[in-house]
C-alpha cells in the first residue's frame, strides 16, 4: 500500500468532532475495498468487517482508530471578521498567522490575522495573543461576510501534506488519521493471511470531545478483543524525556491499568517475531484514547494501545514517519493472524490456586 | 497573475534571484534598457517622450521578503535560526517553511500542548528556542542539505479569496511584492520623463538596495511603492489602524524614515481627485520605506511613497485588495503621466 498518497487524502480532508462527514466518504471507500462489509453507525462510525476462517461463532477483535480532528467553532461576526471557540485544544500560541478553511455556505479559505510587528507595543510584543482575542479574515466585506458564514460554522486548518526528509511526513489532523491509514494497512496485509478472528475495523467519531464513537461502537459490536490505534509523542525540542517516543522508530504499546497485561506481552512477542522495534508507553491514567472507552465496555473487554510517534501534535504541522504508520499497521495484523481459538483461555487470569 | 508569482517567489533579504529573474522577464521587452548592480538591484530605464533634458524619476519597490536564516545545525539534524528582517516571533511555532538552495520543505515545532505546563503557554518561545524540521536524523544528514547562512521563507501560496467585492487575494511577501507588481505595470505606459523602475534589493535588513540605486541613478524625483500595514480590525481602543483594505491607495506624509515631500504629495492628491481614483492618507507613525533612502541620495531627492494597504503583512499570510492594487497603478501611471508639468 502506498502509505504517503493515503495519508495525505485523509489528513487534507476536513472532520471536526461531530462533523466527520468528509473524511467518511473516503474511509467508506477504502474500508468497502478492502473487507467484506462496510457501514455505518447511527453516530457515525464506519464499521469494516473482515471475516475470519475459524470455525463459527468466531471470536472477533475491534480496531478503533478515530477520524476526527480538533478545529475551531465560528462564535460572533464583527464587521468583516470571525470571533471563534476552540473544538477540542489547540495550544493558543500555534493559532496566530495560521491559514484556516471556513466552512460556511462555501468553503472559504481565510486566514487568523497576525496585527503587524510595527504596530506592537513593547509589551504586546511578548505575550502570545489568546484565542479569544484572535479573529479569522477571509477577506470578505461586513456585508458579504453574513451571507456566508453564520455563528456555528466549523473552521479546520488549511494544511496540505508536507514530505520531509527521510520519509517524514507534516500536515494537520494526523491525530488520528494515521492510525486510520494504519487500520487501513492492517486490513491489506490481513487480505493476503489467514486469519481465523472477525475483524472488526472502526473509524470512530467524536473521540476528541469524549470518546463518544468508541463508546458506542464496542457496546453495538460486542468483541472479545479491543485494539485502539492512536498518536503519542515524538521527541521534539521542549520536551521531556520521559512519555516522548523517538519518531522512526516504530509504534509503541501501551502499558498500564488500561491494558490487558497479557494482551501486551502477545503483541510485544509478535513485534520480536517480525524483528520491529517497539517501544513501551507507560500511561497512568485510562484516558485519552478509545482504549479507555472500550475498556469499559458492557462487562469489560480485554484491550490495548497501539500508538504511532508525532511531533508538534495539536498544530497543523503533526509529523510522523510513514514507516511508523506501515509499521503499526503490520504489528496488528500480524498479532490478528496469531489469534487462534484458545487465545481468550490465555487471558484469563492465574489465580494461583495449582500451586497449592 | 504576475503578482501570484511574485508573491509565490522565495527571495528573503539577499537570496533575491528568483523574484529578479521573475521582473526581468516580465519588464525586458517593455523597457530600453535592463541593468543590475552589486548589490542585485534590478533598475529598468524606460526613455522618456519629452524633450531633453528630461526629468528623471526613479520609482521603487523592493524585492526582498521577511525571512529566516540558518544560525545552527543540531547534533538531531534540526535547524536552528534567526530573524532576517522584522519576523515576529510569536507566531513563528507550527509554520511551514521552505529552506536554503535547495527550497526544502521544513515545519517549525512547536511542543505538543498536552506536555506544555500551563505557564509555559502564557510565555512566548524565542526565536532561539525554536528549530525548523526539515526531517534530517543527525547533523551529518542536514549539512548534507543546508549551510548555515541559507535562508528561509514561509510556504504560503498565493490564492484569490473573494472574486467581487474587495477582491481579497491572500499571499505572502505582499510586502514588496504589490509595490513590485506595481511598478512593472507601470512599464506598460508611455512617459514624457525618464523612468528608472528600481527593483531594489535588501530593504527589510536597513534600505540598502535603494540607497545604492539613487546613488547610481540620481533621480530628481523619487517613489517607493509598498505593500504597507493595513491593521483594520475592529479593536476595543481607538488606535490608529495605519490604512484601510478597499479604500485606495495609501500615500504616506510621514513615518519613520522620512517626511514625504509636500509638492509630490500634493501631486498625487491633485491627480487621484481628477481621475477619480480613491486614496487615503497612511496614518503617520509606523513602518519605513525605501523612500528613506532614496530622500537622502547625494545632495537630496524629493521623495514620497504609495502603498497597496495589506494586512497582516510580516506574517507567513497577508490579505489585500486587487481593487487597490489596481487604484495604485492608476493614481501612479497618472501621476508619471503628469511628469513634468505637474512638477513646480
Amino acid at each position: 500500500m502506498d502509505i504517503v498518497p493515503l495519508v495525505k487524502r485523509l489528513s487534507e480532508a476536513n472532520g471536526v468532532s461531530g462533523y466527520e462527514h468528509e473524511v467518511r466518504q473516503i474511509v467508506e471507500e477504502e474500508f468497502g475495498r478492502l473487507a467484506d462489509e462496510v457501514r455505518t453507525d447511527a453516530l457515525g462510525s464506519v464499521i469494516a468487517l473482515k471475516r475470519g476462517d475459524g470455525p463459527e461463532p468466531r471470536p472477533s477483535i475491534l480496531i478503533a482508530t478515530h477520524m476526527d480532528e480538533i478545529g475551531l467553532i465560528v462564535s460572533e461576526l464583527e464587521e468583516g471578521f470571525l470571533h471563534f471557540q476552540q473544538v477540542g485544544g489547540y495550544d493558543d500560541r500555534v493559532l496566530l498567522g495560521q491559514e484556516v478553511l471556513v466552512h460556511g455556505r462555501r468553503t472559504l479559505p481565510g486566514v487568523i490575522g497576525a496585527r503587524p510587528p510595527h504596530v506592537l507595543s513593547q509589551e504586546e510584543r511578548g505575550k502570545p495573543v489568546p484565542y479569544d482575542k484572535l479573529r479569522i479574515d477571509v477577506g470578505l466585506g461586513p456585508d458579504e461576510l453574513p451571507k456566508q458564514v453564520r455563528v456555528g460554522d466549523l473552521v479546520t486548518m488549511k494544511r496540505e501534506l508536507i514530505e520531509l526528509q527521510g520519509g517524514l511526513l507534516a500536515g494537520k489532523a494526523f491525530d488520528d488519521r494515521v492510525s486510520v491509514a494504519a487500520a487501513m494497512v492492517c486490513l491489506e496485509e490481513l487480505g493476503r493471511m489467514r486469519h481465523r478472528w472477525d475483524v472488526y475495523a472502526v473509524a470512530t467519531v467524536q473521540e476528541e470531545t469524549g470518546l463518544k464513537g468508541a463508546i458506542t461502537s464496542t457496546f453495538h459490536l460486542q468483541p472479545d478483543l479491543g485494539i485502539a490505534m492512536d498518536v503519542t509523542f515524538g521527541k521534539q525540542p521542549g520536551t521531556a524525556d520521559e512519555y516522548t517516543y523517538e519518531v522512526g522508530k516504530g509504534p509503541t504499546i501501551g502499558c498500564g491499568p488500561n491494558f490487558h497485561p497479557k494482551l501486551q506481552q502477545a503483541l510485544m512477542a509478535v513485534a520480536e517475531k517480525l524483528e520491529m522495534s517497539v517501544h513501551l508507553d507507560p500511561l497512568t491514567r485510562p484516558a485519552g484514547t478509545d482504549a479507555a472507552a472500550i475498556q469499559v465496555s458492557r462487562e469489560g473487554i480485554p484491550v490495548e494501545l497501539i500508538s504511532i510517534p508525532v511531533r508538534n501534535m495539536h498544530t497543523p504541522v503533526e509529523t510522523v514517519s510513514a514507516k511508523d504508520v506501515e509499521r503499526a499497521g503490520r504489528l496488528l495484523a500480524a498479532f490478528i493472524a496469531s489469534l487462534d481459538e484458545e487465545f481468550l483461555d490465555s487471558l484469563v487470569w492465574d489465580l494461583g490456586l495449582d500451586d497449592e | 497573475m504576475l503578482l501570484e508569482k511574485l508573491s509565490n517567489a522565495f527571495g528573503p533579504s539577499g537570496s533575491e534571484d528568483e523574484v529578479r529573474r521573475l521582473l526581468a522577464r516580465a519588464v525586458h521587452d517593455k523597457v530600453d534598457e535592463l541593468q543590475t548592480d552589486a548589490l542585485g538591484n534590478l533598475i529598468a530605464f524606460k526613455r522618456g517622450t519629452g524633450a531633453e533634458p528630461r526629468m528623471k524619476v526613479m520609482v521603487d519597490a523592493h524585492t526582498d521578503e521577511v525571512g529566516l536564516m540558518i544560525t545552527r545545525i543540531e547534533k538531531n539534524g534540526l535547524l536552528g535560526f534567526r530573524a532576517l528582517g522584522g519576523v515576529d516571533a510569536r507566531l513563528l511555532m507550527a509554520k511551514g517553511v521552505i529552506v536554503g538552495e535547495k527550497r526544502l520543505p521544513g515545519v517549525i515545532t512547536a511542543p505538543p500542548i498536552h506536555l506544555t505546563e500551563r505557564e509555559q503557554r502564557s510565555k512566548v518561545l524565542k526565536i532561539n528556542q525554536l528549530v525548523i524540521d526539515i526531517g534530517a536524523s543527525s547533523e551529518d544528514e542536514a549539512k548534507k542539505l543546508v549551510k548555515l547562512g541559507e535562508v528561509a521563507t514561509f510556504d504560503t501560496k498565493f490564492e484569490v479569496l473573494d472574486e467581487g467585492g474587495l477582491r481579497t487575494v491572500k499571499g505572502k511577501a505582499f510586502d514588496d511584492r504589490m509595490g513590485c507588481a506595481v511598478a512593472v505595470a507601470l512599464a506598460e505606459g508611455e512617459y514624457a520623463v525618464d523612468l528608472y523602475l528600481s527593483f531594489s534589493t535588501q530593504e527589510e535588513v536597513g534600505l540598502r538596495g535603494a540607497r545604492v540605486a539613487a546613488y547610481r541613478i540620481e533621480p530628481d524625483l523619487g517613489f517607493a511603492l509598498e505593500g504597507t500595514i493595513c491593521d483594520d480590525m475592529p479593536k476595543k481602543e481607538d488606535v490608529s489602524p495605519t490604512t484601510e483594505l478597499g479604500k485606495g491607495p495609501a500615500i504616506s506624509v510621514m513615518d519613520r524614515t522620512f517626511v514625504a515631500d509636500q509638492r509630490l504629495v500634493r501631486l498625487l492628491i491633485d491627480q487621484a481627485k481628477a481621475n477619480g481614483i480613491p486614496y487615503q492618507f497612511k496614518q503617520p507613525g509606523a513602518g519605513g520605506t525605501d523612500a528613506g533612502a532614496i530622500h537622502l541620495s547625494k545632495a537630496g531627492v524629493p521623495s514620497v511613497a504609495v502603498s497597496v494597504p495589506s494586512r497582516y503583512i510580516h506574517s507567513p499570510v497577508s490579505i489585500a485588495s486587487l481593487n487597490d492594487f489596481e487604484n495604485t497603478v492608476a493614481l501612479m501611471k497618472a501621476a508619471l503621466s503628469a511628469l513634468p508639468g505637474a512638477w513646480s
